[in-house]
């Protein structure tokens, strides 16, 4: 179980207790969080769970990016080097305490 | 005006097998679908990659499954309308008047929405200023490559669309490259060959930058870039072109009057039926309690509500539930000679 944080990208946080072996992506969607819309369900070919991992520390200890990623991201709506896909993040008890940032958009 | 039975909107393998059981009943369909082939995300998004969940194929690729999709719907003949989007529903005395994009009108007592997370759309710059210009000087895609002889094109993007028209117009025209990053995902003989054109200085390539605005008066005239870190660099341009893939778009689906839960249509579980009668919703877009994003379960959905579809097609006669093994209206339908 992990404690994520979600800030929308106008500043409206939500914070859910996330299972262990759940994406971020899907603990953003089965609490109703606005800002992620996954429109493949986790398949890493949409790009519309797009989120900023605005800490650095947090951005290094995360699982590394596997093939595709960031291929997709290019794809995504105004990508940045501290860019995931939060489909691609599994929960672990590594993660709580995590926070990411929602885009502008999923586009 | 094309009268039939049944409109289905999406050619994708829920669509296709719908199809299919509509032939199997006896019902005539159309199919509408705003990709320029035949087999909806299963083409467009993975027709190499694997599935390893259709039950009884242990493993076939997107395209695979498509073509066998197709090669199963043979024996009905129904028409197929692709590159085409359908833009309005009207419902006049039970039935559904169907326009489409390219002004083609259909009418039906049934319409199948099986459209996935809606139709896809090329993804567009970020930039409002983009807007003014989409369709003249912002393009998506290319129709005529004589428009950019002589001209400054600047192009974003790092798949292989970016790359192939970086390579081809770079031949005619003043072309610059800029991508988010220094790794391309196009294959790695277009990227080399990218590489070798910006070393000749054949094109200019940017890299880590991204599109921030576009200037012009009346006509467009330039566009400017920036770095991550907010460096910023005004490049002279006719022509900008995005090439950042397809993204699903709901569209027009979201106007008819929907029930609609964030991109997906609420049915009943019974016939697939939404809120709207005679409006059937099943695949990707479809929500109800315990939906997966199957392709099986779409199957389930499509043969279901093609039985829904029968009841208002064909008010007068009563369905019979047939085995295809053993029926022979079923055989003959499939045009099966024993």
């Amino acid at each position: 179980m992990a404690k994520i944080k979600y800030i929308e990208f106008n500043g409206t946080e939500h914070e859910a207790d996330v299972a262990n072996g759940l994406s971020v992506m899907e603990g953003a969607i089965q609490n109703d969080i606005p800002g992620i819309d996954a429109d493949c369900g986790g398949g890493m070919s949409c790009a519309t769970c797009h989120v900023y991992i605005n800490d650095d520390v947090w951005f290094k200890k995360l699982p590394e990016k596997e093939m595709g990623e960031d291929d997709m991201l290019d794809q995504a709506f105004e990508p940045k080097s501290n860019s995931r896909l939060s489909c691609q993040l599994i929960v672990s008890d590594d993660l709580d305490g995590l926070t990411v940032h929602m885009p502008e958009k999923q586009i | 005006m094309i009268k039939t039975d049944v409109v289905i909107i999406g050619a994708g393998p829920t669509g296709l097998f719908c199809a299919h059981q509509l032939g199997i009943i006896g019902l005539k369909c159309e199919i509408v679908d705003n990709l320029d082939k035949i087999g909806g995300q299963c083409i467009e998004l993975y027709p190499d990659k694997p599935i390893y969940d259709i039950p009884a194929v242990p493993k076939c690729t997107g395209e695979e499954l498509t073509n066998n999709l197709i090669e199963q719907i043979k024996p009905f003949n129904f028409n197929f309308h692709l590159s085409d989007r359908v833009q309005e529903l009207k419902n006049e005395n039970n039935k559904w008047l169907v326009k489409t994009l390219n002004g083609k009108e259909f009418e039906t007592p049934n319409i199948v929405i099986a459209g996935g997370v809606g139709s896809f759309e090329p993804r567009k710059f970020p930039t409002k200023s983009a807007e003014k210009y989409d369709g003249k000087s912002v393009l998506y895609s290319i129709k005529d490559k004589t428009i950019f002889k002589d001209k400054s094109v600047v192009i974003f993007g790092g798949g292989d669309s970016a790359l192939d028209w970086a390579i081809e117009l770079s031949n005619s025209s003043k072309v610059t490259l800029v991508h988010r990053r220094d790794e391309f995902r196009g294959a790695p003989a277009s990227v080399q060959k990218i590489k070798e054109l910006s070393d000749n200085k054949t094109i200019d390539l940017i890299t880590k930058y991204s599109i921030k605005d576009v200037k012009g008066n009346g006509s467009l005239e330039s566009v400017e870039i920036k770095s991550e870190s907010g460096e910023s660099k005004v490049i002279k341009a006719d022509y900008v072109l995005g090439f950042f893939g397809l993204i699903m778009q709901l569209g027009p689906i979201a106007e008819w009057g929907l029930n609609l839960d964030k991109k997906t249509i609420p049915v009943n579980t019974e016939n697939f039926e939404t809120n709207k009668k005679g409006i059937f919703a099943i695949g990707d877009i479809c929500t109800y309690p315990g939906k997966l994003k199957l392709i099986l379960s779409g199957f389930h959905e499509g043969a279901l509500a093609a039985r829904g579809c029968f009841k208002y097609a064909r008010p007068d006669e009563k369905y019979r539930f047939e085995f295809t093994t053993a029926s022979s209206t079923i055989k003959d339908r499939l045009g099966v000679k024993e």
